[in-house]
């Protein structure tokens, strides 16, 4: 027998607050931190949040009964407390897979963080994880290349990739640039970065500067025999602009090209995902506005969900923090991530922030990039943290070496070589650290003068989104 | 003294990619590298070419791949004998690792007088 048309308001738990249901492999699974307002009962706020994420409005409508809701809706499971917090829970919801369209993180977010963070009963709400389906992921692009091919097409193993971002960040004329882009490569970083503000400025049309940096890159190559790159950033205000840009990347020779998956947006990021495989192009992403998302521990949307929808989007490297340097990041939330990153199968921990097993099958892995206030005392750390899957990136210190950029390039090469031999050889590098650099830097005066210089940088400050615990 | 005076002018060197700018590995060193590519569980193998074809994505093979070779001492002498039949080129020493289907490691050993 069909049902009856019964208008009016409900409660969202009658409906969406199912704690005997059983997560199908195939339901896309998320994890909320939810700060409801007084006196709402937990299961009731709940099921709201899986209601207005997935089929649920404020009233019932006569049109709900022309389909079966009991399959598409999403259902409100666990509740769980935060550790240490009285005021917020966790609530884990299910999602049906045929919620969403295939390959499209673009339809996955604006369901799951849509109008529901805008919910009244709500007073902040914060998506911590999603576990994508390994059906899901199966219909989405992902890296265009990957970690092992972009290793091959770059001829680098078994270490870190070094890079810089090039300074100052605005103002250089083209031919300025492309200076200061040589005089990195040349002295021994695999990779330098155009800045995520660099677009196409008075001050720097990009045709201009992607000539003079597509001739630092030959120029490099030649003379020191090694593979080089630089992320030609091709961000721009269409994507028709954007798809110019990255043809002429190519043409002038650079192996890879940049882009802002937030601030672009992740259709413009999926598509020219899509571009870059299909034109053997590497693909650097920059993740400009995270913080304005990320960095509040109980509203907006965790960095790990990010990350874990731009593997899904497409991209070979991601900017994940550096843990040490001048930026906000905790080490083991960070190692969470970039777990996700990197692996084909991450298990729960929530020792790092992770709530979900998440099997991501035979999706390409993306480097885990480290940028930011980073200098070689720092290396040793970094080595330890991120592993070789990596690309640590030195801008000020790099650039800001007295005797120039390609002496800092050289002191950073020396101090990620020594670094890793001495991990291999069974040190512990961290602890080490000064006498491993200092013996490195006996054969090395380009490092002796870089350490010198940035002996007593140091970024000492509390986190602000800490883990729960 | 002025700064102009202390500054060193860095010169652009031909190198060959990781551990290319340290300064030659002693046999210690190379016998310690041989063991962390096999404690990793990867394959150790020899590759050598003429300096100047090194850009090349592929170098000549040295035999096959070691599969399953344990002893350090059969690899050293192995990269020994490659050298000596190949003065002139660069010798370079992989782990393959069949999981990732990269290499976990790789380095010139030898560098050849061209």
């Amino acid at each position: 027998m069909s049902k009856k048309y019964d208008a009016g308001v409900k409660e969202y738990r009658d409906m969406y607050w199912t704690p005997d249901y059983v997560p199908l492999d195939t339901d896309l699974l998320a994890c909320f931190k939810v700060t409801g307002q007084p006196g709402v009962p937990r299961e009731e706020v709940a099921a709201a949040v899986a209601a207005e994420s997935s089929t649920g409005t404020w009233s019932t409508v006569w049109s709900e009964l022309l389909t079966d809701l009991e399959y598409y809706k999403g259902r409100a499971y666990r509740i769980e407390d935060v550790p240490g917090d009285n005021e917020s829970f966790y609530a884990f919801v299910a999602y049906p897979i045929d919620l969403f369209e295939e390959g499209s993180v673009v339809n996955v977010l604006t369901s799951l963080v849509g109008n529901v963070f805008g919910f009244k009963a709500l007073k902040h709400l914060r998506l911590e994880d999603i576990r994508f389906p390994i059906a899901y992921i199966k219909t989405c692009g992902g890296p265009p290349s990957g970690i092992q091919v972009e290793r091959d097409k770059l001829n680098k193993y078994g270490r870190p990739l070094l890079g810089a971002t090039i300074k100052p960040k605005l103002g250089l004329s083209a031919k300025n640039y492309g200076r200061a882009v040589y005089e990195c490569l040349r002295g021994g970083l695999d990779l330098t970065k155009d800045d995520e503000n660099v677009n196409s400025q008075p001050f720097m049309r990009w045709r201009d500067r992607f000539e003079f940096v597509g001739e630092a890159i030959q120029k490099a190559q030649q003379e020191t025999g090694e593979r080089k790159g630089h992320y030609l950033n091709v961000t721009a205000s269409t994507p028709e602009e954007m798809y110019k840009r990255a043809e002429f990347a190519k043409e002038v020779g650079s192996p890879i090209i940049m882009h802002d998956f937030l601030t672009g947006g992740f259709t413009a990021n999926t598509g020219l995902a899509n571009w870059c495989r299909e034109n053997g192009m590497l693909l650097h992403i920059h993740r400009a506005m995270h913080a304005v998302i990320d960095r509040h521990p109980k509203h907006g949307i965790h960095f790990r969900v990010l990350a874990k929808c731009l593997r899904l989007s497409g991209g070979d490297h991601l900017h994940t923090g550096t843990v040490v340097g001048k930026l906000e990041g905790d080490r083991a939330s960070t190692l969470g991530f970039v777990d996700q990153l990197r692996e084909s199968f991450v298990p729960e921990d929530r020792s790092r922030g992770v709530f979900f097993d998440q099997d991501w099958g035979s999706m390409p892995g993306v480097l885990a990039v480290a940028s930011g206030g980073i200098h070689v005392w720092h290396m040793p750390a970094l080595v330890t943290i991120f592993g070789d899957d990596s690309c640590l990136q030195f801008g000020g210190g790099t650039q800001g070496h007295p005797w120039g950029n390609a002496a800092g390039a050289a002191a950073n090469r020396v101090a990620v070589e020594a670094s890793v031999k001495a991990r291999n050889e069974g040190r512990e590098i961290e602890k080490e650290a000064r006498d491993i650099l200092g013996e490195a830097a006996q054969h090395s005066p380009e490092l002796a003068i870089a350490m010198e210089t940035w002996k007593e940088i140091k970024f000492e400050f509390e986190t602000v989104d800490k883990l729960d615990a | 003294m002025s700064l102009q005076s202390t500054m060193g002018d860095y010169q652009t060197k031909q190198t060959l990619e990781t551990f290319g700018f340290l300064p030659p590995l002693s046999q210690q060193e190379i016998y310690d590298q041989i063991a962390y590519i096999i404690a990793q569980g990867w394959t150790p193998a020899i590759e050598h070419v003429h300096p100047s074809k090194t850009m090349d994505d592929y170098w000549t093979m040295w035999k096959l791949p070691f599969f399953g070779e344990q002893e350090l001492g059969n690899v050293a002498a192995e990269l020994e004998a490659c050298h000596r039949s190949y003065p002139d080129h660069h010798v370079r020493l992989t782990g393959y690792d069949n999981y990732t289907q990269s290499q976990g490691s790789a380095f010139v050993v030898f560098q050849g007088r061209g």
